[in-house]
C-alpha cells in the first residue's frame, strides 16, 4: 500500500492529473484527523506510526499543529487508535466494492438491455405489432377523413381527440394543485417582515431592469411570441401543434417577465386574464369533445366542413382544438414559472 | 468544384468539431465557475458557427442556407445573454470571489 511516494510531485502521473484538473485546492490547510490517517503510511498493521514518519509525505511538512494533533491522539489510546484504523481502512473497503458492484450492475443492465434490443423485429418491417389495420386506416383514409396533411395532427386532435382531452386535463389539474401548494398569501404585512430578515434584499438576484437583457427581449419577445402563433396556427398543415406552439409562447411570456418584470407583463397577462384564458380554453375543448360524443365516431362525422386541403382554415375543428391546447399550454408554463418564482401573479 | 466544397466543408466541420473539444476539455479542467462557463459558451456559439456553415457550403445557396443562418443567428443573440445573466449570479452570491479573480471594482447595482 505504498501508493503516496515522497517524489510524488515529480512523477508523470502527478503532473498529468495536475494539467487535466487545472488548479488542485491546497490541501495543507484542511487536513483532518482522520484524512493524516488515511495518508500515513500502512504496510503493517502492526507497525507503530510515529511523528517521524510523517515527514515522508510531501503534503505534511508544513502542518504543525496538525502534527501535534496526531501524537496527541496517539499518545492518548492505543484502543481507540486501533478502533480508528480499522474504520478508515473499512471506508476504504466499502468504496472499493461500492465501485465494484455498481460496475457489476451496470454491466449487467446494459448485457440485458442489448439483448432485448437485439431480439426486437426489424424497424419498418411488415410484421411489427403496430403495422395492423389502424395504421393502415391512418394512412388511407387520414388526409381524406381529417383534412390536415400533417397525419400526426390528424390523428391526435381528430380520431384520438378524447385523449389529447385527458392530456390538456392533466395539465389543468397539475396547475391546480402547484397552486394548492405554492400560492402566497396575499397579505402584504405578512411579506414584508419576512424581507427584512434576509440579509441580500430578493432584488439583488433578479435580473430586471439589465441593460443588455432587456435590449435583446425587446427584439426577441415578439419574434418568440409570433413564431409560437405560427407554429399554432399551421399545426394541421406542418410540423407543430397546439403542444409545441403553446411552449413556444410560454417560453416567450416567461422571457418578458423575466426581462421586464411582473408589473410590465401584467398589463396584458394578469390573474384574471389568465384565469379567463385558461378555464375558457378548457371548457370550450370539452364543449367540442361534448359534440365529437354525440356525432360519433370521434368527429369523422361531424358536420363542419373540411375545406380545401392546405389552406389555413380548413379541416374542420382541428384548428380550434390547436389554438385551444397552444393556449392553456402557453398559460401553465406561465403558471409554473410565475408560482415557483413568486408565490402569484 | 465539387470537391473543393467538400473540402471547405470540411475544413469549416473540423475547426467547429475541434473547438467543440476544446470547450468540453475546458469544462472539465476549471475549477471556478466563470471560466468554466467561458468554455461552455464556446461551443453555443463558435463552434455552432462552424458547423452550421459547413452545412451552408454542403447545401449550396437554397432557402435551407437562409434557415441555417438564421438558426446561427439566434443562438448568437441567446447564448451571450444567458452567460451574462448565470455570470451575474455567481458574482452576485459567490462571496469569496477574490479568490478566484481580479476584481477592481465591485459594482453596486
Amino acid at each position: 500500500m505504498s501508493r503516496i511516494r515522497s517524489d510524488y510531485e515529480k512523477t508523470f502521473g502527478y503532473r498529468f492529473r495536475h494539467f487535466v484538473e487545472g488548479d488542485l485546492p491546497e490541501k495543507n490547510e484542511e487536513l483532518t484527523i482522520e484524512e493524516l490517517y488515511a495518508r500515513c503510511p500502512k504496510e503493517e498493521e502492526e507497525h507503530v506510526l510515529t511523528t517521524a514518519d510523517l515527514p515522508k509525505d510531501p503534503f505534511l511538512h508544513h502542518d504543525e499543529e496538525g502534527q501535534a494533533d496526531f501524537a496527541a491522539i496517539k499518545e492518548q489510546d492505543p484502543a481507540e487508535d486501533a478502533r480508528r484504523f480499522a474504520e478508515i481502512t473499512g471506508i476504504r473497503w466499502f468504496k472499493k466494492v461500492y465501485q465494484f458492484s455498481a460496475m457489476i450492475l451496470c454491466i449487467c443492465i446494459i448485457t440485458m438491455l442489448i439483448i432485448t434490443v437485439t431480439h426486437m423485429p426489424i424497424h419498418g418491417s411488415s410484421d411489427t405489432p403496430t403495422s395492423n389495420e389502424v395504421m393502415d386506416r391512418y394512412l388511407e383514409k387520414g388526409l381524406k377523413e381529417t383534412g390536415s396533411p400533417n397525419l400526426v395532427t390528424g390523428m391526435i386532435l381528430q380520431y384520438r381527440a378524447f385523449d389529447t382531452f385527458g392530456e390538456t386535463n392533466v395539465l389543468f389539474i397539475s396547475t391546480c394543485v402547484v397552486m394548492l401548494l405554492l400560492m402566497a398569501p396575499k397579505k402584504e404585512g405578512h411579506k414584508e417582515e419576512k424581507e427584512d430578515k434576509k440579509k441580500i434584499p430578493e432584488e439583488k438576484f433578479e435580473p430586471e431592469g439589465d441593460i443588455i437583457l432587456g435590449t435583446v427581449a425587446r427584439i426577441a419577445v415578439p419574434m418568440i411570441l409570433l413564431f409560437g402563433l405560427y407554429i399554432l396556427l399551421n399545426g394541421h398543415l406542418s410540423p407543430g401543434g397546439g403542444f409545441s406552439g403553446g411552449a413556444i409562447m410560454g417560453a416567450g411570456l416567461i422571457l418578458h417577465c423575466v426581462a421586464f418584470g411582473f408589473s410590465k407583463t401584467a398589463r396584458f397577462f394578469n390573474e384574471h386574464v389568465y384565469e379567463v384564458v385558461k378555464v375558457g380554453s378548457l371548457c370550450l375543448y370539452a364543449m367540442i369533445i361534448t359534440y365529437y360524443l354525440f356525432t360519433g365516431a370521434n368527429g369523422i362525422a361531424s358536420v363542419v366542413p373540411l375545406g380545401t386541403v392546405g389552406n389555413i382554415i380548413s379541416s374542420g375543428l382541428i384548428l380550434p382544438i390547436n389554438i385551444l391546447v397552444g393556449l392553456e399550454v402557453a398559460c401553465t408554463m406561465y403558471a409554473f414559472y410565475a408560482f415557483f418564482r413568486k408565490g402569484g401573479f | 468544384m465539387e470537391w473543393l466544397r467538400f473540402v471547405i466543408a470540411a475544413i469549416f466541420l473540423a475547426g467547429g468539431l475541434t473547438v467543440a473539444a476544446i470547450s468540453v476539455f475546458g469544462i472539465f479542467k476549471f475549477k471556478f465557475s466563470l471560466n468554466r462557463m467561458h468554455a461552455a459558451a464556446m461551443t453555443d456559439t463558435l463552434a455552432l458557427c462552424l458547423v452550421l456553415l459547413a452545412m451552408v457550403v454542403l447545401c449550396g445557396i437554397s432557402f435551407a442556407a437562409w434557415k441555417l443562418f438564421l438558426i446561427i443567428g439566434f443562438p448568437w443573440f441567446a447564448s451571450p445573454v444567458s452567460s451574462h445573466l448565470l455570470a451575474l449570479l455567481e458574482v452576485t452570491v459567490n462571496d469569496r470571489l477574490e479568490d478566484h479573480c481580479d476584481i477592481s471594482e465591485v459594482e453596486e447595482r
